[in-house]
């Protein structure tokens, strides 16, 4: 009962933030410069989210996310600028193969834990990068003419299915299974968990929206390029799922929001950008250690107000 | 009634480099009993555990399961399998509620399935409603129902081995291996515990192998006792056989068994 009121909350809030935006967009007061922003705030997002889930989640440091960015950009440019087919079937086939990309790498890397795999997915990562760089089909380090066909609804529609479907997964028997393998692995695997299963699905689902984002990316540029999914694009997508803090959903999303902002109106400052980026992460790592939100997500917030004694749920 | 074990471990041993930690282990349980592991620390009692949950690997000797062999099985498909445990360093879920960490273990007799819980199909509700019985089930038998909702790391910690012991149950095993369930406990929790442990064996018709350090207890609640030393078994038999044992006398419980008495 309460669960599917917060859902339609959801639902509400989520039409009337897309109206908004869409009716500025439309009569014209928003430019496009503003309308961009919009749309790489939900790129992010959808970045920041589905890396929480393998992260956050079920608690595998892959620090590659990048790599499938890449694969969903330079797969859905092909479906529509080399094969001519809709945008809409683009999203969908770049998600997929970067989903299959997923597999691929994280079968044999998810058995390696904590810094290892930190290692391995950030070198398959650029394994992907490399092969794009190599392959003339797709531009090689030249790079690759895409169309603009990235619009703020698809962008919207896009982030909306994506936290959907992952906070359907995470309050699921299936969640809390990849929670406890996060939580503690022997223990998991003890109660009859297939932990392998659930590390390789995580990262499945995660590498196929970090795909759908790839799309939406390379069709909001007029040209990709190789150079564009390199290890510092992984950190940043990192650095919003630490910044919000690890396990908690709503604070991906506020940092995805907050960080895309700031980097967006420091843009033609490329040094200041760099020192305030950093400086902020350094004010959140001194004053907030455990990220932005914690692992609280905005809706503990909304019971602790209601009655104070919510809080105790999560401890202090 | 048959007369085939339920449990039998046929000369099952494992060495790490070049240390035996358990060699030539010959366990045997029939369904329904209470039996004792003991043996002094580093005898290799925890060892035997992991080796027969699959989280080691036997480099010799055989593990039969209802007659089946499960050496080699990995430690979730051993627990599908009906054999369920709790650790010696108790590994709770710390940040899932109570609730979850046993609605965890109860994850794997429920059916529905990943696309359905994304979809929001029917079946995921229905299935996530009986998990959540099922769990409230447990929670009540062990009497932590009013912490349901409380992270499993804020629990205190007799509560904690508790919450062990319920989610062990969740996964619906034949067999129930109990690591030191007592450690740390105050004379009263462990008067309790022991009660509770009679009581589910009885209700879930369960065979228990108990490791426990407090000889007392070990004594009193089990029908067989093995007795394990530097990674071999030193004896085996009822309490009264093991207190008088000669072996077991001079390796280990001497001056415990004095203590008793005393
Ligand atoms: N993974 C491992 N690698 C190397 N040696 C190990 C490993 N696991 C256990 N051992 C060794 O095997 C021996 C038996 O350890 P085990 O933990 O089974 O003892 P125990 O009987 O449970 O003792 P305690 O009463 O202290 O819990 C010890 O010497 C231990 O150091
Ligand atoms: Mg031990």
């Amino acid at each position: 009962m309460k669960k599917s009121k917060q859902f339609w909350l959801f639902i509400i809030a989520a039409v009337l933030v897309y109206a908004v935006v869409q009716f500025f967009i439309a009569n014209g007061t928003m430019n496009q410069f503003y309308s961009n922003t919009f749309i790489f705030i939900a790129i992010n997002i959808i970045l920041a989210v589905s890396l929480h889930l393998v992260i956050g989640i079920t608690g595998q440091f892959s620090i590659g996310h990048a790599g499938f960015l890449a694969v969903g950009a330079y797969i859905s440019a092909i479906v529509t600028m080399k094969l001519d087919l809709p945008f809409i079937v683009a999203i969908i086939v770049g998600g997929m193969v970067a989903a299959l990309a997923g597999l691929i790498v994280g079968i044999p890397s998810l058995r390696l834990k904590g810094d290892y795999l930190a290692i391995a997915t950030l070198g398959f990562a650029e394994i992907i990068r490399i092969v794009f760089l190599n392959i003339d089909y797709v531009g090689g380090a030249a790079g690759m003419q895409v169309s603009h066909l990235t619009t703020w609804t698809y962008a919207f529609v896009c982030l909306v299915i994506t936290i959907i479907v992952i906070v359907n997964f995470t309050n699921s028997r299936h969640g809390i299974a990849a929670i406890s393998v996060r939580e503690n692995e022997i223990a998991s695997d003890a109660m009859g968990i297939n932990t392998t299963y659930y590390k390789v699905a995580a990262f499945a689902i995660g590498s196929f929206f970090a795909g759908v984002a790839g799309a939406l990316y390379s069709h909001n540029f007029y040209i990709i390029q190789p150079s564009q999914f390199g290890f510092l694009k992984s950190f940043d997508i990192l650095i919003f799922v630490v910044l919000g803090g690890l396990g908690s959903l709503s604070g991906a999303v506020l940092s995805a929001i907050l960080l895309t902002v700031v980097s967006t109106y420091l843009q033609g400052y490329p040094e200041t950008r760099m020192i305030i980026y950093s400086l902020v992460l350094i004010l959140v790592m001194l004053y907030r250690p455990k990220g932005l939100m914690g692992t609280m997500e905005i809706t503990d917030y909304f019971k602790l107000w209601r009655t104070p004694k919510g809080g105790d749920q999560h401890g202090k | 009634m048959e007369n085939k074990p339920l449990l039998e471990v046929k000369n099952a041993g494992i060495q790490f480099g070049g240390l035996k930690a358990v060699q030539n282990l010959n366990i045997k349980l029939n369904q329904g009993e209470l039996v004792g592991l003991i043996g002094p620390n580093g005898a290799g009692k925890t060892t035997s555990f992991n080796l027969l949950t699959g989280v080691y690997v036997p480099t010799e000797g055989d593990i039969l399961f209802n007659g089946e062999r499960i050496n080699g099985l990995q430690p979730f498909k051993v627990t599908r399998k009906g054999i369920s445990r709790t650790f010696q360093n108790i590994r709770l879920f710390n940040e899932l509620t109570v609730l979850d960490n046993v609605k965890v273990a109860y994850h794997s007799l429920a059916t529905h399935t990943m696309l359905s819980s994304i979809l929001r199909l029917p079946s995921h509700f229905k299935g996530e409603r009986e998990m959540e019985e099922k769990a409230l089930e447990f929670l009540r038998i062990f009497k932590l129902e009013k912490y349901k909702d409380e992270l499993a790391k804020n629990l205190p910690y007799g509560q904690q081995r508790r919450l062990e012991i319920a989610r062990a149950l969740a996964a619906g095993p034949q067999l129930l291996l109990l690591d030191e369930p007592a450690a740390g406990m105050n004379p009263q929790e462990t008067h309790d515990l022991m009660n509770l442990i009679g009581f589910v064996r009885e209700k879930f018709d369960l065979t228990i192998l108990l490791i426990e350090h407090d000889m007392n207890l070990v004594m009193g609640v089990c029908e067989r006792i093995y007795v394990l030393d530097h990674g071999q078994l030193l004896a085996e038999g009822s309490p009264e056989e093991i207190r008088n044992h000669p072996k077991v006398i001079e390796a280990y419980l001497g001056e415990e068994v004095h203590d008793d008495n005393a």
